[in-house]
């Protein structure tokens, strides 16, 4: 057989993988007709269509976008950078649950995961720079937004929800900040719980709320803990799936300006 | 003989056996060759040249003919009928041929159409569809592979340069929490530094929770609702850019001041001189 080139291959199906495997019965079973992974794919408009329609993909994308829209330069994939992190994070920080107790034990787990656990430093590094990059990117997805004018109707309720999705990140974010326990954790959120403190009537009652009591302790860790990996996580989910769904329902991506 | 669907063959015949006055069944074996035409099926003919007659036209012109009438006089109840037999039946017999097949005797039928015009020509609907369209059509491309594969080669390119940062850049890890020893200076994540920055000009209830409650959350909100131009051309919202840079400006400014900037008791630093105060910047570089 003559070597195809890697366009060649892609046009004819995936590239590589034998038919054999691609077309056994397990194969099949698992990935649905029009799939690039399904023996006997070929590269036709009609296969396009298949590979988003008949897949898990469909309830994220459209079968068509507008041209423009894919353009790298119009939405710099922020959101969908946004997203990824956000995925990156919630695997990354499920491993790190793996080692880690919410508890006086907290500062010496961390310890532990980084002298002691494969991998552990680069995954604690991951989840964390991953986390400010987060905060970062979504700022900046913000940003394009309003510099492209694409809260205008039909899509100011979406405007909305991102703008509860941005404060759902800083809250996770900053939750996340005092599960290592250590100094820079403890002080950081006392900061911030005294900024709390500094409203108008509820003040007390809003940091001792967060707090679970007048300072910073272990209950404080076991609160924000819980309200990291599951109450906001939670949150931000349903958020995020109303979000892309407006995306769609307000008709696509914004623009061409 | 090309299958013909059986719902498509009962309603032809059907057609055909309103047409000249016979029972479904005999019309539907008729059709099917298992008996011998009813005679009345040159009537169609006949018919055709009516519709298409203007004054004078003594020869059946058949099919050209035909198609013009249908352009012209828009008979809802006969093409569709008409149209089928004509498709599957050699012989066609459209649905308004009443007069004549009454006669039964074929003989009779006249062919000159001034006498038994019994269409007249009423008015001409222009074709027109049925459907209108209310949006622009819009240029689009398919999402597999034009927009799956950039936003691949975009997450690849993430997820590299997350790695390498981490494999780089060690997250910082001071001593055990000690609710004993204040740092100073005490400093919030770097996202809420700009607004410690701010709490140290103004009245912290001011700056701790009307900037971030009332400007942040409500304000900006309500953006959308606020700007009612309806342009999303950059130099058409010269003012709403304005605004926006002004802020994006001045919270870039409070949070590098906050971050940098400022040293034990809040007071300003130079990070070349009195080095940098912000623990999360401290102990970074991994050296291994
Ligand atoms: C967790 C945070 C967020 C995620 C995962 C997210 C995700 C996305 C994605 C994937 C899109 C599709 C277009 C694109 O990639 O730019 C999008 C569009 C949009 N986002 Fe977000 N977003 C988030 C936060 C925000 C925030 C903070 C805002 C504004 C305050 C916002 C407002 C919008 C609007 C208005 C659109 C439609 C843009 C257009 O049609 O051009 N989102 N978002």
């Amino acid at each position: 057989m003559a070597k195809l080139t890697l366009k060649e291959r892609f046009k004819k199906g995936a590239a590589g993988s034998g038919d054999a495997v691609r077309g056994s019965k397990f194969a099949t079973s698992i990935f649905r007709p029009g799939s690039p992974f399904r023996k006997g794919y070929s590269d036709s408009p009609r296969n396009r269509s298949y590979v988003v329609m008949n897949n898990v993909l469909y309830h994220l994308h459209p079968v068509k976008v507008k041209r423009h829209g894919v353009r790298l330069s119009y939405t710099l994939c922020l959101g969908g950078m946004s997203f990824f992190l956000f995925i990156v994070l919630t695997i990354t920080g499920i491993w790190l649950m793996f080692y880690f107790r919410p508890t006086e034990m907290a500062y010496a787990d961390i310890q532990a995961l980084q002298t002691s656990v494969a991998f552990g430093s680069l995954v604690r590094n991951m989840h964390r720079w991953g986390a400010h990059l987060m905060v970062l990117v979504v700022f900046l997805h913000m940003s394009r937004v309003f510099y492209h004018g694409a809260y205008k109707a039909p899509r100011e309720f979406n405007w909305v929800i991102g703008v509860i999705l941005l404060f759902l990140t800083l809250f996770l974010s900053f939750t996340g900040y005092l599960l290592p326990w250590d100094q820079l954790a403890i002080w950081a959120v006392t900061v911030g719980g005294n900024m709390a403190s500094y409203t108008p009537v509820f003040g007390a009652q809003i940091k001792f709320g967060l707090f679970a009591g007048l300072e910073a302790t272990t209950a404080t860790l076991l609160r924000f803990y819980v309200l990291h990996v599951l109450f906001f996580p939670f949150i931000i989910v349903i958020f995020m799936a109303i979000h892309f769904w407006r995306v769609r329902k307000d008709g696509g991506i914004s623009g061409p300006l | 003989m090309v299958d013909i669907p059986e719902h498509l063959l009962l309603r032809s015949a059907e057609a055909r056996a309103k047409a000249l006055g016979i029972t479904v069944e005999q019309a539907l074996a008729e059709m099917k060759g298992e008996s011998s035409p009813t005679v009345v099926d040159d009537e169609p003919e006949v018919i055709e040249v009516e519709l298409s007659a203007p004054p004078k036209a003594e020869t059946p012109a058949p099919a050209p003919a035909a198609e013009e009438v249908k352009a012209e006089t828009p008979a809802p109840v006969e093409t569709p009928a008409a149209e089928e037999v004509k498709a599957e039946t050699p012989a066609p017999a459209p649905a308004k041929a009443p007069a004549a097949a009454k006669t039964d005797t074929p003989e009779e039928v006249d062919f000159a159409p001034e006498v038994k015009v019994t269409q007249r020509l009423l008015t001409v609907v222009k074709a027109k569809p049925i459907q209108k369209a209310t949006s622009e059509p819009v240029d689009k491309v398919n999402t597999w592979p034009h927009l799956m594969l950039p936003e691949f080669i975009s997450l690849m390119a993430m997820m590299a340069f997350l790695i390498l940062l981490s494999a780089i850049l060690q997250a910082p890890l001071l001593e055990e929490a000690n609710p004993n020893i204040t740092p100073n200076p005490a400093k919030a994540p770097w996202y809420f530094l700009g607004l410690q920055e701010a709490l140290s000009y103004w009245d912290p209830q001011i700056a701790g929770v009307m900037i971030p409650l009332v400007i942040g959350l409500i304000g900006f909100a309500a953006i959308p609702y606020i700007d009612r131009n309806k342009e999303n051309n950059p130099s058409k919202r010269k003012y709403a850019i304005m605004m926006y840079t002004f802020f994006l400006a001045g919270a870039g400014t409070l949070t590098i001041i906050g971050v940098l900037f400022r040293g034990p008791g809040w007071n300003w630093t130079y990070p070349w001189i009195d080095g940098i105060w912000f623990d999360d910047l401290l102990d970074w570089i991994y050296f291994e």
